[in-house]
């Protein structure tokens, strides 16, 4: 058995705004708009079984209002945050200049967090979180992943621990059920950038 | 009949008194003499348009408009689209109603709203002109045009969420010579449904007690991001649209039933706050952006 049973999907949010029944639309704008962008991300995840990664990718979006990052960012995430829940992961491609502002935005209003692709291939921490919690992804997005606990040995045996469960409960980092192995989710997505 | 003069000048300095005028005609249908106009901003044209709406509404029959004299006026108005949109709210006579071809200098066209799919639209049109017009006339760098469709999606939106009825959104771009020695953007959206107070009554009325009003109700949403809607992602437009009129160092003021309130920057000399104005239906809001200095 692999020691990630992940099978990350990449979903081009471009595409489905101009698949969208209700939305023959160029750009992600109007709370309608991103409610049915959200809804189709939702059935596609739908058939994904119990666990799921996804690379939800902006790249192709030319404008992002509030409104929109509200439905398509916060509003998924807060959709799959139930821990009794599908245990959904998300990483989120394309969130460059045009729309950084207003993905940190709603994350910080909504007291969520996320990892994004803030600049080609370069992955950050967006939304509400602690100066721990900051340093531990960073440390754990440079490794690539880290051993299962402390004193095991290994890259990260020197990681704050309480931080690492916590971006854990957080949904942006995955520890593996197999190997007890924590995964930075920008390593597990790289094959589809 | 009632007959409203309107101003020489109608741009946002004088669109209160304006609506103050408006407010005072009684049943009887009325003319809204604009022949002796001079200048007109896109708060003016819109306020003309709601301007004719009210009458309506409290008429029941639709006010004339007589066109200005001043022939650029007249072009101006033509070519902003206005003509288009006051044939469907005034009698006009038959020598207006015509727009002009190639109105490559407009920033954003007088355009209703009453639909999201009117939201879309007017960002598509912003996205294919305004980065030229914000980088060659306000110095703006050419990402600024993503933000600024952000701001008329969201001041647009407000309308169609919070309104319940129709507005219209128009912008333009103007030499501030004497009054700030710099190119400005002029936006102007504008309603004539619930107000402010109408749409946060339900829910936040309570806990003002006597105090609820206009003014505080302008004050819940402009200042602390109250909505009607209980979820917590709501309410966030008006404050991204301050914050970032705010770093472009613009002015934006909210007029809704008696009160008007306002984020001053340092050129400005708007008071941030007017209340007991005469009650006019709707929401109206202006912001100005100024060219960068240097």
């Amino acid at each position: 058995m692999t020691d990630l049973p992940l099978d990350p999907i990449a979903i081009d949010v471009g595409s489905v705004l101009q698949h969208t029944a209700t939305s023959l639309y160029a750009h992600l704008v109007t709370r309608p708009t991103g409610r049915a962008v959200r809804m189709a991300i939702e059935t596609r995840l739908g058939t994904a079984g119990p666990r799921s990664l996804s690379l939800i990718d902006f790249s192709e979006v030319t404008i992002l209002d509030f409104s929109c990052a509200d439905e398509v960012v916060a509003k998924l995430l807060q959709r799959y945050a139930d821990p009794l829940g599908h245990e959904a992961f998300f990483v989120f491609r394309g969130v460059h200049e045009p729309h950084r502002d207003q993905v940190e935005y709603v994350l910080q209003r909504q007291g969520l967090l996320a990892v994004a692709e803030t600049a080609p291939s370069s992955f950050e921490l967006l939304g509400q979180r602690t100066a721990e919690e900051d340093a531990a992804w960073m440390s754990l997005e440079r490794l690539g992943f880290v051993a299962r606990s402390e004193g095991a040995g290994g890259p990260g045996d020197d990681l704050d621990r309480g931080a690492i469960d916590a971006l854990i409960d957080r949904r942006v980092a995955f520890r593996s059920p197999v190997s007890g192995r924590v995964h930075a989710l920008s390593h597990l997505v790289r094959h589809l950038l | 009949m009632n007959v409203v003069s309107v101003p020489g000048s109608l741009d946002q300095q004088t669109i209160d008194s304006f609506f103050d005028e408006v407010v005072d005609v009684d049943d009887a249908r009325t003319l809204f003499d604009a022949r002796h106009l001079r200048w007109i901003d896109p708060n003016g044209m819109v306020g003309l348009l709601v301007a004719g709406t009210v009458a309506t509404e409290r008429q029941g029959e639709r006010p004339h408009l007589e066109p200005p004299e001043n022939a650029d006026v007249t072009g101006y108005l033509a070519r902003m689209g206005f003509f288009q949109e006051a044939q469907h709210v005034f009698d006009l006579p038959e020598r207006s109603g015509r727009r002009a071809a190639g109105s490559s200098d407009v920033l954003l066209e007088i355009t209703k709203i009453a639909a999201n799919a009117d939201v879309h639209a007017v960002v598509d049109r912003v996205q294919r002109g305004a980065g030229e017009i914000l980088s060659s006339r306000l110095g703006y760098p050419p990402s600024a045009v993503v933000q600024f469709s952000v701001i008329l999606s969201e001041v647009c939106q407000n309308i169609i969420e919070h309104a319940e009825a129709e507005g219209w959104v128009a912008a333009q771009a103007y030499n501030w010579a004497r009054r700030l020695g710099r190119f400005v953007v002029v936006i102007s959206v504008m309603d004539v449904g619930r107000g402010f107070r109408g749409s946060l009554g339900d829910q936040h009325s309570a806990r003002y007690g006597d105090r609820w009003g206009d003014a505080t109700a302008l004050e819940a949403a402009f200042l602390h991001g109250l909505t009607r809607f209980p979820d917590s992602g709501r309410g966030q437009g008006i404050q991204q649209i301050r914050r970032q009129v705010q770093k472009w160092s613009g002015a934006i003021s909210v007029r809704s039933g008696t009160a008007r309130i306002a984020q001053v920057p340092e050129w400005d000399d708007t008071p941030p706050m007017v209340d007991h104005l005469r009650p006019f239906p709707g929401a109206q809001i202006s912001i100005v952006l100024p060219a960068r200095e240097g």
